[in-house]
């Protein structure tokens, strides 16, 4: 009886980590490195592309820390997803080094053209068919910044949703997630399963890529989608006509000279003219 | 389609600053009769009355006992019944967490983009937003057939126009009955909570020096803590400084942080994000210390030293010690 107890209990137990184990997608974005010198293209509509150093936008590489450490405490698997032209490649395997199981790539060429609703309908198809438990990304990117894009794979897909998240945790009933509200305040919010969830950075400690994770990588599954196929249609409703230097909203008085010299000049500056100090 | 819907966001029963200029923001839409303020919770009688003074069209109160908390699914729900009622032409938020977190999810279900984080609206309309962290701006065009949905960013219009403007009469207050299940909202959100108490009020200091990524390491901070005692300054950062844990979340300027007006604002190694300037721009004097000479913070800053920090930092902390002798 008591072996059989036992046998009994480590059932349920397994059970329960069964129930824990999620299936988590996140989509990450390829975007110009942060010092990046950036320049307009010809057209001027674009960024020109031509000699950026690219790199992964960095709440998205908080998304993707919680999906690993979320999969190290109860078990299942991470696929990350990006759209994007071959360059993007290059972010993904970065983050199958740093422990994702699997890729899904979008191939899509003309990104600049397509507003957050039409990347939205490309991630929202190639995200379906896998039926994950959680979606998780950045809650914005960091070129063009429009913080929506996660919000409305969501609205597309029927999930419930929350931005702006420092930590998920992982209940019998579905998510405890903490949200970050605006000066310093912040909140629970529990939510069933499936639900996406945009990260907030800061939450968690990003890890590097291992050199056996870098060699792991080579050997993992990527998936090629053409955007095309995914039957999107690129017409968007809001469209970017032009990019431009932005207008200066004060004049600045650059102080110039050896650093002793412009040290010394705004000391002066700042006692006598603005009277700061 | 015709009017611009302007939907207000109160804290307390009162409406945020940032609801009156997202109303100045709607004024280049359309003239002021064009204009509806709605006001959505569970009891917006007070902030509808608030509204119907400051020279509007009209007011429409969206109440139900369901909007009590802010939910994405229920605020979404709710506008969009209220929308395909009124018809709008432009439908125009604060740019806000709250409105992050559900405008999007709203104009999708009208096969629409919301153009978020809108610094400026000229004749088009055309809308300027920034890209890649303020170091450019896109001008965007509103394309399709549908309502415009746009959300402004806190301080690019002047709500302070409009107090002067306020009507003689208020606007008429409209209740419109809204249809919400309880089964259609999925989240359940808890009651807003601080993480500690705050033991250090950057918002009444009178000088602050800021330190962003340009410090590079945690172990360089000495070096902008002495700067910040010769100058008889708080200590402040950039988010990446504390979401490295070099110092504490207390410490943080700006959205996500303290918004604060000092008398002397000098931001070291920041490259202004606009994350970080809604919450230092109201700043008396501003001072931008970094390397890069096309670093966005230079835009907002009175005096500015283009250099190296580790080189710069050091001078200036002597200089500001036989200052204060």
């Amino acid at each position: 009886l008591r072996s059989w107890l036992r046998a009994d209990c480590q059932n349920d137990h397994k059970k329960v980590v069964e129930r824990k184990k999620m299936k988590i997608i996140v989509a990450i974005k390829q975007v110009p490195e942060r010092d990046a010198p950036v320049r307009i293209a010809a057209n001027g509509k674009e960024v020109e592309e031509r000699e950026l150093q690219w790199a992964m936008n960095e709440p998205d590489a908080y998304a993707l820390e919680e999906a690993l450490q979320l999969k190290e405490k109860n078990g299942g698997e991470v696929v990350v997803l990006s759209v994007g032209p071959e360059r993007v490649g290059s972010t993904i395997r970065e983050a199958l080094a740093k422990g994702a199981d699997r890729a899904i790539q979008v191939v899509c060429d003309d990104l600049g053209p397509r507003d957050a609703l039409g990347i939205a309908k490309l991630l929202a198809a190639a995200v379906k068919p896998e039926n994950p438990d959680l979606v998780l990304t950045g809650l914005q990117s960091e070129d063009v910044g429009l913080g929506q894009t996660g919000v409305i794979v969501a609205e597309l897909l029927g999930l419930p949703h929350a931005t702006l998240i420092l930590h998920v945790e992982k209940t019998d009933a579905g998510l405890t997630v903490k949200r970050e509200l605006e000066e310093g305040w912040f909140q629970q919010i529990e939510l069933p399963l499936p639900a996406l969830l945009t990260m907030q950075s800061g939450g968690n400690k990003l890890r590097y890529a291992t050199l056996m994770g870098i060699k792991r990588a080579k050997t993992k599954e990527l998936k090629i989608l053409a955007a095309t196929e995914l039957g999107a249609k690129s017409s968007p409703v809001v469209v970017l006509e032009q990019i431009a230097l932005p207008k200066k909203q004060k004049s600045t008085q650059i102080l110039g000279g050896s650093p002793k010299e412009a040290a010394a000049a705004l000391v002066e500056k700042l006692k006598m003219e603005a009277r700061v100090l | 389609m015709s009017g611009v819907l302007v939907v207000l966001e109160d804290r307390g029963g009162r409406i945020r600053n940032t609801s009156w200029e997202a109303i100045a923001a709607a004024r280049k839409l359309g003239t002021s009769e064009s204009l509806t303020a709605v006001v959505l919770g569970a009891e917006t009688e007070a902030p509808a009355a608030e509204a119907a003074a400051r020279n509007v069209g009209k007011v429409i109160r969206a109440e139900h006992p369901l909007l009590a908390q802010y939910t994405a699914d229920g605020f979404a729900a709710a506008l969009h019944q209220l929308i395909q009622e009124e018809s709008p032409a432009h439908v125009v938020f604060p740019h806000t967490y709250q409105v992050r977190d559900y405008a999007p999810a709203l104009a999708a279900r009208f096969a629409q983009s919301l153009i978020g984080d809108v610094l400026a609206i000229e004749d088009g309309p055309v809308f300027t937003r920034q890209l890649m962290q303020g170091r450019l701006t896109g001008r965007y065009r509103h394309g399709g057939d549908g309502p415009c949905f746009v959300s402004v960013q806190a301080g690019a219009f002047r709500a302070d126009a409009l107090a002067a403007a306020q009507s003689a009469s208020p606007a008429t207050i409209e209740t419109f009955t809204l249809t919400i299940d309880p089964a259609q909202i999925r989240t359940k959100p808890g009651e807003p909570f601080r993480e500690a108490a705050q033991t250090v009020d950057l918002a009444s200091a009178q000088r602050i020096v800021s330190v962003g990524r340009g410090i590079k390491e945690a172990a360089n901070l000495p070096l902008i803590q002495e700067l910040a005692a010769a100058l008889g300054a708080e200590l402040a950062a950039s988010r990446p400084i504390c979401d490295n844990g070099w110092l504490p979340m207390e410490r943080q300027v700006g959205s996500s942080g303290q918004t604060v007006a000092p008398k002397l604002y000098l931001a070291i190694g920041i490259s202004g994000a606009i994350q970080h300037l809604v919450g230092m721009k109201g700043s008396q004097c501003i001072v931008a210390l970094n390397k890069d000479p096309d670093a966005p913070i230079f835009e907002v800053a009175d005096y500015g030293i283009v250099g190296d920090l580790f080189e710069v930092v050091p001078a200036l902390t002597e200089a500001a010690k036989a200052v204060k002798q």
